[in-house]
């Protein structure tokens, strides 16, 4: 008997996927799916939030509100020392936390060795972060404001944000100077430099940019925050002329943006809706320029980058 | 120096000679770095110090018993007749509000650092990394308001609740908070595994799927430890986020739709009232000794557990 021929394979068929094949697709598509699900769940909030806050401050938000002081019992006018209190604030906070951060991490990458006095601060640095912001006030009430005899002052609250945010201005100049390659510095040895010689002419130039990218992210950081400045300097109230660009002195106590809104939406009854919303508005949005430009300057100093 | 690199720079020869003020001014500055270098120790040291100083006195006073402190649910700090400083409601109440807010935070951060880690283009990548810090950077004081506002508008309309703010919308505003940490920590842990182990799971005909259940999360299950660790001491230390959105009933809580009160909350809602040296003072101080020290043994075991995976590898 003559066998049956053999049909001819369909060359459309020969490469077509297997059953395996598709079940495998299938499943990393699904897996794709399932896992972009949930980062879309963390995507959009931040999105829904920032538009849905300030469709309700839209109301509010003027020029007018930003140079205006608060008026009849803070149910009205604007947030004009709030805003300069915040500035006062994150600038002491700055003029004493950068010189020591960046200080710290010129020590633990140029200085120290790879030992566990070493790992004691990174140690040290990392629980220095997880302390809670609540901790950090009390520490700063017990030391500052009655160890120091600063009282409630704008210093005592500055040096408590000083302290808080040190780990931030640490790390991310740790990363600036990781990111300078070593032979530079070895190059710059072997002409005879000494160390803080490298440091100064070689390793700091090439990193101050990404120095600077910390120091942005330290103010957005230092701005947003409440508790530590709650008891050691921040108020509810404070009288200030509109306008005035220089309110406060060092030993005042000051208002704060952070501050202010946690009052408007807790401790004063009957403020017009509108109110709060336009303050946390101007706090996230100062908040998030600042980061967003420490991004772009991080993104802008990874293309500039010839090594 | 770290250990790569030679140890000290080159000596050998003359070198062109400097003032002895030059060199003076250099040691000085050297100094003065190595200062700075061991100040992050000496912060946390004087934070202990401080704080535990001003709540000593309240240790050795005859009135106040620790084990009352500890395990009684009786906080009644301005009472005339019958003062009582209980915490335990407090220590259930940030339990509570962290467990929940860890539970919501867990599932969807290790996802999407899954996705970010190993799904995605590195276009979306990097757009999604500029989201998570965005995400991180929202001030805690903004994040209450939103649970004050929003989210207790939200929870009232969905479950009828009397209250919207209570056990639930604080642990939902501090999922949201935590999740961005954890992500992101949990990312780079993801991203550590080498891709050996990736290209030689997709060479035996894995799939994605099997190759991030069988293959990355045993390998990198320490780091996404820690960063759950991270994530869990980031929610117990949160003050004003549940200050605003947990409401203010010093108790155990029976249900979801309950309000509570953390440790951290109240430091900061009665610090304010009690008066410099008092008893109540003190105990706010104690409270945040035992803040301190429940952080700082949160942060030691997520470096120990880091510390490990560095050592096998």
């Amino acid at each position: 008997m003559a066998r049956e021929p053999v049909a001819p394979v369909d060359p459309a068929v020969r490469f077509c996927e297997t059953v395996a094949g598709r079940r495998h697709r299938r499943s990393e598509a699904f897996a794709r799916g399932v896992f972009l699900t949930m980062a879309a769940a963390m995507v959009l909030p931040l999105l829904l939030l920032v538009t849905y806050l300030i469709v309700r401050a839209a109301p509010a938000l003027s020029l007018e509100f930003l140079l205006d002081v608060p008026r009849r019992g803070m149910r009205a006018g604007g947030i004009w020392p709030a805003l300069v209190g915040t500035v006062y604030l994150v600038l002491g906070a700055l003029v004493v936390s950068a010189p020591i951060g960046v200080m710290a991490a010129i020590y633990l990458k140029e200085y120290a060795r790879d030992n566990a006095f070493h790992r004691t601060i990174n140690m040290a640095v990392i629980n220095l972060a997880g302390v809670p912001s609540i901790v950090h006030a009390l520490f700063g009430l017990g030391a500052f404001v009655y160890a120091a005899r600063f009282g409630y002052s704008i210093i005592s609250a500055s040096l408590t944000l000083a302290i808080m945010t040190l780990p931030v201005i640490i790390t991310s100049t740790r990363e600036a100077l990781n990111a300078v390659p070593q032979a530079f510095r070895e190059a710059c040895w072997n002409v005879g430099a000494t160390r803080w010689q490298t440091i100064r002419g070689v390793v700091l130039p090439n990193s101050i940019s990404g120095i600077l990218t910390g120091v942005i992210l330290e103010v957005s950081r230092t701005a947003g925050e409440t508790a530590p400045i709650m008891f050691t300097g921040a108020v509810f109230f404070k009288a200030v002329q509109r306008g005035d660009l220089l309110p406060y002195g060092l030993n005042d106590q000051a208002m704060a943006l952070s501050m202010h809104l946690y009052t408007l939406s807790t401790q004063v009854p009957d403020v017009p809706e509108a109110l709060p919303y336009a303050t946390a508005v101007v706090l996230l949005g100062t908040v998030l320029t600042m980061n967003a430009l420490s991004i772009v300057l991080r993104f802008w100093l990874r293309t500039r980058k010839k090594w | 120096m770290t250990a790569h690199g030679p140890q000290t720079p080159h000596t050998v020869g003359s070198r062109p000679s400097r003032s002895a003020l030059a060199v003076l001014g250099e040691r000085a500055l050297e100094n003065l770095i190595r200062l700075s270098g061991v100040s992050a120790i000496f912060f946390v040291l004087a934070i202990f110090f401080f704080v535990f100083r001003e709540a000593a006195p309240v240790l050795v006073s005859d009135s106040f018993s620790l084990k009352e402190f500890l395990f009684s649910v009786e906080w009644y700090p301005t009472s005339d007749v019958n003062v009582r400083y209980g915490i335990l409601g407090l220590i259930v109440g940030t339990a509570c509000v962290s467990g929940l807010a860890v539970l919501i935070a867990v599932p969807f951060s290790l996802g999407s650092a899954i996705f970010i880690a190993e799904f995605c283009g590195p276009r979306l990548r990097e757009g999604l990394k500029v989201v998570i810090e965005l995400l991180a950077a929202i001030p805690s004081v903004v994040w209450g308001f939103i649970g004050l506002t929003v989210m207790s508008r939200l929870i009232v309309a969905v479950t009828g609740a009397p209250v919207g703010v209570n056990v639930l919308n604080g642990g939902i505003i501090l999922a949201l908070m935590c999740v961005p940490i954890i992500t992101s920590i949990a990312e780079d842990a993801l991203k550590a595994v080498p891709d050996s182990y990736r290209e030689a799971a997709q060479a035996l005909g894995a799939t994605k799927w099997q190759i991030v259940y069988r293959v990355l999360l045993p390998a990198a299950k320490n780091g996404l430890l820690a960063a759950v660790l991270l994530g869990v001491g980031r929610a117990v230390g949160e003050t004003m986020a549940v200050l605003m959105a947990t409401g203010h009933a010093v108790h155990i809580p029976r249900s979801l739709l309950d309000s509570v009160r953390t440790l951290t909350a109240n430091i900061a809602a009665e610090l304010g009232e009690a008066s410099v040296n008092s008893e109540h003072y003190r105990v706010l101080f104690l409270t945040g000794v035992l803040l301190f020290l429940i952080t700082f043994m949160i942060n030691l075991t997520a470096d120990l557990v880091v510390r490990g995976v560095r050592r096998e590898r």
